[in-house]
């Protein structure tokens, strides 16, 4: 009994910090179609923020939950403004462009904080269930997940900013007539996801080992989730993310980690071979 | 056009190539060169496929990766190198076919087959960075895991076990592989079958209402690039004598893209001179610590997506004053406008 309690524990975790490093993913590219390849190095950023700031004396809380959005906020918006506006509607042009700009930030980071490793420990203890030790962050983790996608969803669908947002992204012309103006919208989206992404690093920089090179795991599971996710913004990354995560844990307690890294990545290839529009493509198309 | 100057053309390219290659020795050494030569058949398999096919594969180097494992773990068990070579063209040719049957037939496109073609390597990568220990074995090759595979025999002359090819005569080997594969992939495209690859490129729904199966055409093209790859993956194993997980690495495949699309994309000279600047300024960055190396690489990319679009080959053919006939960059890449499209349909 203790022991399904704990894997029912574990599962849960995996399928929210699924969707926690996919939240900013799925804004920049669901909404707005910027394949954003420094998306890992994003997280490493809010990492390094929070660990650096928190080392400085700033509290731990606020190190993760404020200090770390805002940074990585900032970075988006300079990118924003530098690189990814130039090349709106050019896809794959955008896809080389963030790739190059991941390669930059690792390379920056390794000059500033080396290739050493970097951490704080998680300021919530663990607790025994039974016989076992459970990792009372971990809890925390998924509260964090859970009241993010409810603010998501709240903002998307009940603010004018986030109907305003919706609006620009499906008719960027419509909005322009209407008086709206894109282009700040874009920017203030592109603001918005990378922050949900400087969240999520920092969130979850209590539990890694940071390195610069620390982005890379990141970015290939994030747009695994978001795409076989599929068009809704929400309900795509919460339905992938349940599959990918469960299969994942499942095969990890069958056998071993890598074995569970490799099936979420077959799992991934199957769903999109047979549901190349993602999940919502097919199922739940009208919800956000 | 007709098919006599094309002809013509492409014997002078292979002759100013063999010109150039035969001279290279005189400036730089024989070990450097033979991976700079490597390297640019690596990116002409890549060049191939996106700049003529218009697929954008983000696993070139899961097939590169395919090849070198392949050769070390056949040279181990076999002794002699002669079948591990074709081994290690045949086996990335293979699941290259395979891989791309799956996609195209499953009419995957644009943002979908990246993210395919990347799954693919990274589940490569993180398969043989976990086979440490006896267990993981091919014959009498362990794989090693993380430390990847030391120690097999490198390339000799066929039937001959002894006679090691390496050095000045492994670089020979390079060079007349490279001018083999360009002269394939220029006769490749001039053939019916590669005219039709552009068309697919430049109007699928159109090649397809005129007969052709864009899917049968897409995937034996992706298989051809796939064995190409899998050729520079056999070449390099015998340059470093010891294959790592690290060749299936994102860096990898990032790499073979920066060099496309630096070089230029759609020419065949492009991705060629793209690796061999890109490689050699790598080596020559490696002998410096200030700046750290991946992060030009970056800012080269960056900067040669914003200001170059065209690339290297663009720049030169536009100073030639015969670019519009010379360098044919593929009109919309990869399927933009078609994303937007749906976009406005969301």
């Amino acid at each position: 009994m203790d022991l399904a309690g704990v894997i029912a524990i574990e599962v849960v975790y995996s399928v929210a910090s699924l969707i926690l490093i996919s939240a900013g993913l799925a804004v920049i590219f669901g909404m707005m179609r910027v394949i954003n390849l420094a998306h890992g190095e994003f997280m490493m950023i809010g990492g390094y923020a929070t660990i650096v700031s928190a080392n400085a004396g700033v509290n731990v809380w606020v190190a993760m939950l404020v200090v770390a959005p805002l940074t990585v906020g900032l970075v988006g918006l300079v990118v924003e403004r530098l690189v990814i506006r130039v090349l709106y509607g050019r896809l794959v042009d955008t896809m080389l462009a963030t790739w190059g700009l991941s390669l930059v930030l690792v390379g920056l980071a390794t000059m500033i904080f080396g290739n050493t490793t970097a951490g704080i420990s998680p300021p919530i203890s663990g607790f025994a269930l039974g016989g076992y030790q459970v990792n009372g962050y971990n809890l925390f983790v998924v509260v964090v997940t859970v009241v993010l996608l409810a603010s998501m969803w709240a903002v998307l669908r009940l603010t004018r900013l986030g109907l305003l947002a919706r609006g620009t992204m499906q008719r960027a012309d419509m909005a322009a007539a209407l008086g709206y103006d894109p282009d700040r919208v874009y920017m203030a989206t592109f603001f918005a996801g990378s922050a949900l992404t400087g969240l999520a690093g920092g969130v979850l920089a209590p539990l890694v080992g940071l390195v610069p090179t620390t982005g890379a795991g990141y970015v290939a599971e994030a747009f695994i989730t978001v795409i076989t996710g599929g068009a809704s913004l929400i309900v795509g990354i919460v339905s992938s993310a349940t599959i990918l995560g469960v299969v994942s844990q499942a095969f990890t307690f069958a056998t071993r980690p890598v074995v569970g890294e490799v099936a979420l990545l077959v799992t991934a290839l199957v769903l999109l071979r047979l549901l190349p529009q993602g999940i919502t493509g097919r199922f739940f198309r009208r919800a956000t | 056009m007709s098919a006599r100057p094309q002809l013509r053309g492409t014997f002078v390219a292979l002759a100013a190539g063999a010109a150039i290659l035969a001279l290279a020795p005189l400036v730089a050494e024989t070990y450097t060169l033979s991976v700079l030569v490597i390297y640019a058949i690596l990116a002409l398999s890549l060049g191939l496929i996106w700049g003529f096919g218009g697929i954008l594969c983000f696993g070139q180097a899961a097939f590169y990766g395919l090849g070198a494992y392949t050769y070390a773990i056949a040279a181990i068990n076999i002794g002699e190198s002669t079948l591990p070579v074709l081994l290690g063209i045949a086996v990335p040719f293979a699941f290259a076919f395979v891989l791309g049957a799956v996609m195209f037939y499953g009419r995957l496109s644009d943002v979908y087959l990246g993210v395919v073609t990347l799954v693919v390597t990274l589940i490569f990568f993180r398969f043989m960075n976990a086979t440490a220990g006896p267990a993981f074995a091919i014959g009498e090759a362990r794989l090693g895991g993380f430390n990847g595979i030391p120690g097999f025999p490198i390339l000799n002359v066929p039937g001959q076990p002894r006679w090691e090819i390496y050095d000045g005569a492994f670089y020979a080997v390079c060079a007349v592989a490279l001018l083999l594969v360009y002269g394939l992939v220029r006769w490749l495209l001039a053939s019916p079958f590669g005219r039709v690859a552009v068309a697919i490129r430049e109007n699928e729904g159109r090649a397809e209402l005129m007969g052709y199966d864009a899917r049968l055409r897409k995937t034996v093209l992706f298989a051809v690039g796939g064995g190409i790859a899998g050729l520079a993956g056999v070449l390099y194993a015998s340059w470093a004598e010891i294959v790592t997980p690290g060749l299936f690495s994102l860096a990898q495949s990032a790499e073979i893209i920066v060099w496309c699309i630096v070089g230029g994309l759609g020419t065949l000279a492009g991705p060629i001179i793209g690796a061999v600047v890109l490689g050699y300024a790598k080596f020559l960055l490696g002998q410096q610590s200030v700046i750290d190396n991946t992060l030009i690489l970056g800012a080269i990319l960056v900067l040669s997506v914003l200001l170059m679009p065209r690339g290297i080959a663009g720049v030169l053919g536009a100073a030639w004053g015969r670019a519009p006939r010379r360098a044919r960059r593929p009109r919309r890449r990869a399927g933009a406008p078609r994303r937007l499209r749906s976009l406005d349909r969301a």
